[in-house]
């Protein structure tokens, strides 16, 4: 496979937000302002591909030689939730505004299903271990870009007078839809 | 007794995980293209979360507090992976549909959300009824969603056709229709609460 | 409420790797009970696609099948699975696993049934995950028997383009589906030119 393709195809073609539903929790959750998503998307970036290249690593030389391949869900959530545990860490050091901003959300990198899919995904689409690094950043990438996208609305329906039941919430889902609509128009990129 | 029935029923209606925690969100919209799928995935999870609340709430005593998370990470993981297995075996036709998804069952906030908030800090039968409402609820709602889907873009319901081959709103089966279908139902929930 | 168990470093690692390791026995052992009827699942769903496929056959095709160097191959991909259909000891034709890598998603595995000089008797897509509604409309789009111009069945490849009809073939893609429609039909093609050029035609 082109790298081109893996990119294009990752970014806007096959969105992991948009057509394929993984990482939605934090998107409805973090994405009402723009700064947070940009410190979110950092973080899901660095998180997405140093677990796919190590939970790779663990099922190309530990699972598959000793045929335990079923222990793949226990070992992949683990390393990701240490990986987590290490951003945490590091991040606080770092950059303790940021961490503050992010605050319960850092931790939820562990469960944002976006990371776990997409290592799960290289195994399945049978990629090697360039393509699959590859794949995780550019899927990380448009992670981030569905989630900025999301959080430029979402400031504007904030400001809008909507029915009482369609705020919030079930707003931001309609607007998602009409958003994943219009990324439905990359078909045919590739 | 009045107090298991409630803590059985919170999970449908009031304290709905999808329609009003807003958790699990994920496989809510990725697995609901029909009424079946959204139910298999519904069940898969429930028993994933019945199974794990029952073991956490039994062990919780034994687990030092520093590890909590992680032990319950193996825990469900554990879970998920015999799920997997099992319907790998024994319903491949389902396992196949719901494909990625049946291992992300791991990721599920509301299982690793009601193994923190409740399991941890109450009994085993109390875990055990309280996993199996939210369960069913999670179940219930999936159900709800994917036969909207079906029903508005396949026009059929549980794989019963009652319209032509191609006259569905085809949207509805799509990325773009799982979004803006939750997006009404919880909007129509949001009225009906306040009615 | 009763006490927990403190967080000395010496009880964190004994729980942790108590857990871990009830949860890899029991798992092990789940795998054991499951292993079998796993295989059996991707056993029947390959015999059942062989069945419908391929022309009538009294043989055991899983049995007698052999493997023949793909035409055009993707990486690592390099052979088709080849099951002969034969009936009273006679060859009456071939159901051969093909594949494309061109699919909108990527991988489509087709399961197709050859006569013996390599006429299309039928097919099976056995993997995808093209779009629900439009390319997942394989199976039924091209085995339509009732719209001749997008169905397969039935024609030869050695007298019939086997391509869709903006590429200058002669089949009908399906409406808003044309990357999965070209894969599909390029599963078709590898299939077919797989035999010939293993001299496999009567």
């Amino acid at each position: 496979m082109e790298y081109f393709v893996i990119v294009i195809s990752a970014i806007f073609v096959n969105n992991i937000l948009l057509a394929q539903f993984l990482g939605v929790c934090p998107f409805l959750g973090v994405s009402s302002k723009i700064s947070t998503s940009v410190g979110m998307t950092g973080a899901v970036i660095f998180v997405m591909t140093i677990a796919t290249v190590v939970t790779y690593l663990i099922n190309t030389f530990l699972l598959v030689p000793f045929e335990i391949e079923y222990l793949k869900t226990i070992s992949y959530i683990l390393v990701i939730a240490a990986l987590v545990q290490m951003v945490e860490i590091i991040l606080k050091k770092v950059s303790p505004s940021m961490y503050q901003a992010l605050g319960v959300f850092l931790p939820l990198i562990t469960t944002n299903c976006a990371v776990l899919g997409v290592a799960l995904l290289v195994i399945q689409k049978q990629m090697n271990l360039m393509q699959s690094t590859v794949f995780a950043v550019a899927t990380g990438i448009g992670f981030g870009l569905a989630l900025i996208i999301f959080a430029g609305l979402r400031e504007h329906l904030d400001l809008m007078s909507l029915p009482k039941g369609m705020k919030g919430i079930p707003a931001a889902l309609v607007t998602a839809g009409i958003l994943a609509m219009a990324f439905m128009g990359f078909t045919g990129m590739v | 007794m009045n107090n298991h029935w409630a803590n059985l029923t919170k999970g449908f209606i009031r304290e709905n995980p999808v329609f009003v925690l807003l958790l699990g969100m994920c496989p809510t919209l990725g697995t609901t293209t029909s009424a079946i799928n959204g139910m298999g995935m519904g069940l898969a999870t429930a028993f994933v979360l019945v199974m794990s609340n029952m073991a956490i709430s039994a062990v919780k005593n034994i687990i030092p507090d520093k590890v909590r998370i992680p032990s319950f990470i193996v825990i469900i993981a554990s879970f998920v992976t015999i799920v997997d297995l099992l319907m790998a075996g024994y319903l491949p036709a389902l396992h196949e549909q719901l494909g990625l998804f049946i291992p992300l069952i791991v990721v599920n906030c509301i299982v690793l959300g009601r193994a923190e908030s409740f399991a941890s800090k109450n009994g085993v039968f109390a875990s055990i009824i309280d996993g199996l409402g939210m369960g069913l609820g999670f179940t219930f709602a999936l159900i709800i969603l994917g036969g909207t889907r079906e029903i508005l873009g396949s026009g059929a319901i549980f794989g019963y056709k009652f319209i032509g081959d191609n006259d569905g709103m085809l949207i509805f089966i799509l990325a773009p229709g799982a979004f803006i279908a939750l997006g009404y139902i919880i909007a129509i929930i949001n009225k009906l609460k306040k009615a | 409420m009763a006490k927990k168990l403190e967080s000395t470093f010496i009880n964190m690692v004994i729980v942790l790797t108590t857990v871990s390791l009830i949860a890899a026995y029991a798992l092990a052992s789940v795998f054991n009970v499951t292993k079998e009827p796993i295989e059996q699942a991707a056993l029947k769903k390959k015999l059942d696609a062989i069945a419908k496929v391929a022309p009538a056959f009294d043989n055991d095709p899983n049995a007698d099948m052999f493997k023949l160097v793909a035409f055009e191959a993707a990486a690592g991909l390099d052979s088709l699975e080849v099951y002969p259909a034969k009936s009273a000891g006679k060859l009456v034709g071939y159901a051969v696993k093909s594949y494309t890598m061109k699919g909108f998603s990527g991988y489509i595995e087709v399961m197709i049934g050859f006569e013996k000089d390599g006429t299309i008797k039928g097919y099976s897509v056995l993997k995808h995950a093209e779009t629900p509604g439009l390319g997942s409309k394989m199976p039924t789009w091209f085995s339509n028997e009732a719209k001749p111009s997008h169905c397969i069945i039935g024609k030869n490849p050695n007298n019939t383009k086997i391509q869709v009809s903006k590429d200058g073939g002669d089949i009908d893609a399906i409406t808003a589906a044309t990357i999965s429609s070209r894969a599909f039909l390029d599963a078709i093609k590898r299939g077919y030119e797989t035999l010939k050029q293993g001299g496999k035609y009567e």
